[in-house]
């Protein structure tokens, strides 16, 4: 299985580790919904057949990606990086802190 | 008269083996029993027997998508062990030790159970203090586990590399005598057959197309050979099992399906004694009669229904073999194969009563499903035949999650791919 990075491109599967189901939908975090919360954290739709799910590219450029995949087959559909925007994160600027 | 004994062989020897009956028959389906059971594994042949003996239940049918035995109960590791830290897990897989003992007599079939003991070895300090934990835990619950030294280790696994400039030398490890394998296809086809003596019909190459429902009650099964009904129906599919609920109209559950990959060696000379287990990764091997080493590592890691691994886990099983037997190093490998485990958010089993009435569920083994074969039948069959759960299994219900009485045995959260 090789997964196409979209910052470095085709890699083996064995630089990406699985992160979670990405079906899920995780509640406000005010909700107090017992079960919302209980479907969340303990339920999930196992699909046998085309699956969206988390992973990192954890040996390479580490950013964390949506995947669509076929768990039966392992061909992967999509790939796409969870972060829109290439362009680092703006550190919040500190008033006197030296730059 | 035992079906099978000494006397049968010889007397077959010289009437030309004609006396042999077919060792389980091939019924067509009846339109109804009193209960179906999905699922013609270790576990759904288990609670078959378990129900006709124990209970007096011989109107059974056991529907098979495929043929006996051919699914995880023929892809395991055959190891039988009980050495968990929680009572729950440990009075329950007890049970099943105590089954084991006496499985062979009691099914008239050699189910090859062998007590040649399991090995934990600890490869640091805090590993070892865990294990003197784990091994206090068992004792105190009537379990034998007695701590090793390094000496002890040494000599329990001839061959393996006690270096102390290894990358994780060996410091000691937990060891329980009682524990061992048995032969997986035995297992299965032994309880077949007892529970066709009984009266089971066993009912191959049916796939479950849809659980058939009245309202929320469920009433039978459409299959490929028919439709069947029975007040009781049992869904006991281990890895399939998100997909058998969803054809009961039932579209989330507490589980994770993946696929966990196992090996074998060219048959060797006997070298290894017991069945053990590396803490330095996630290994564990023990040596089958026919000469093979048996082992296996950690799941693939990522949600898989292909019965077939990816070549990362092979690489790293292999890597920690070689760590712990440099000596094994050349040894050729004959196979490897897959199988899909039914991970839950605890890494405990479940087995209950509904989730809809009728319906009864046992599932979420993760990948250390086959030691428990025999308790889990005589439980699920109790469940199944009084409509409560088996005392020893009564804290394995499908809302514990809910109620916040999980059993998370190595304490690592609603993360199925970590247990």
């Amino acid at each position: 299985m090789r997964m196409n990075c979209p910052h470095c491109g085709l890699r083996d599967v064995a630089e990406f580790s699985y992160v979670a189901d990405a079906l899920r939908t995780r509640p406000e975090p005010k909700a107090t919904d017992q079960e919302a919360w209980h479907d969340y954290v303990f339920n999930r739709a196992n699909p046998r057949g085309r699956h969206k799910e988390f992973w990192q590219h954890n040996h390479g450029c580490r950013a964390f990606m949506s995947v669509e995949r076929d768990v039966t087959t392992h061909e992967i559909f999509s790939v796409e990086a969870i972060r829109k925007s290439s362009a680092p994160l703006k550190p919040k600027s500190k008033k006197g802190a030296k730059a | 008269m035992a079906e099978y004994s000494a006397w049968q062989v010889l007397k077959n020897a010289v009437t030309g083996n004609t006396g042999w009956k077919e060792a389980w028959r091939k019924p067509e389906p009846k339109p109804s029993y009193d209960v179906i059971i999905i699922g013609g594994g270790g576990h759904g042949l288990s609670t078959a027997y378990y129900l006709a003996k124990e209970f007096g239940i011989r109107n059974v049918a056991v529907v098979e998508k495929g043929v006996l035995g051919q699914g995880n109960a023929g892809r395991n590791t055959q190891a039988i062990r009980s050495n968990y830290l929680l009572p729950e897990n440990q009075q329950f897989y007890e049970l099943s030790m105590d089954l084991w003992e006496g499985l062979s007599q009691e099914l008239n079939y050699n189910v090859m159970f062998s007590q040649r003991g399991c090995l934990n070895i600890a490869h640091h300090p805090a590993q070892l203090d865990q294990f003197a934990r784990r091994g206090n835990a068992m004792r105190l619950n009537g379990i034998d586990a007695e701590l090793y030294s390094r000496q002890q280790v040494a000599k329990a696994l001839p061959g393996i590399d006690m270096s102390l400039d290894a990358r994780f030398p060996i410091y000691g490890g937990l060891m329980q005598k009682s524990a061992g394998v048995a032969r997986h296809d035995a297992v299965a086809w032994g309880y077949a057959r007892a529970a066709d003596r009984l009266g089971v019909d066993l009912i191959e190459n049916a796939e479950v197309l849809e659980i058939l429902k009245d309202g929320d009650r469920v009433v039978g099964v459409k299959t490929t050979r028919g439709e069947i009904r029975a007040p009781k129906v049992a869904v006991v599919v281990a890895g399939s099992t998100s997909e058998v609920m969803r054809r009961a109209g039932i579209h989330r559950m507490p589980i994770e399906s993946h696929v966990l990959q196992a090996f074998v060696t060219e048959s060797l000379k006997p070298v290894i004694h017991t069945v053990a287990t590396y803490g330095g990764g996630h290994l564990y091997f023990s040596q089958t009669d026919k000469g093979s080493i048996l082992f296996g590592g950690d799941i693939d890691g990522y949600n898989s229904w292909a019965q077939r691994g990816n070549l990362p886990v092979v690489e790293d099983v292999m890597s920690e073999m070689v760590t712990l037997f440099p000596s094994l190093a050349r040894v050729r490998l004959l196979r490897s194969w897959g199988g899909i485990m039914d991970m839950t958010m605890d890494g405990a089993p479940i087995i209950t009563t509904g989730p809809l009435p009728g319906m009864y569920l046992n599932c979420g083994w993760c990948y250390g499903g086959f030691k428990a074969i025999p308790g889990s039948g005589l439980c699920f069959a109790h469940t199944i035949a009084k409509d409560e759960p088996h005392p020893k299994a009564a804290p394995f219900t499908l809302d514990r999650f809910n109620r916040g009485f999980a059993i998370d045995d190595k304490g690592q959260g609603p993360t199925p791919k970590w247990h």
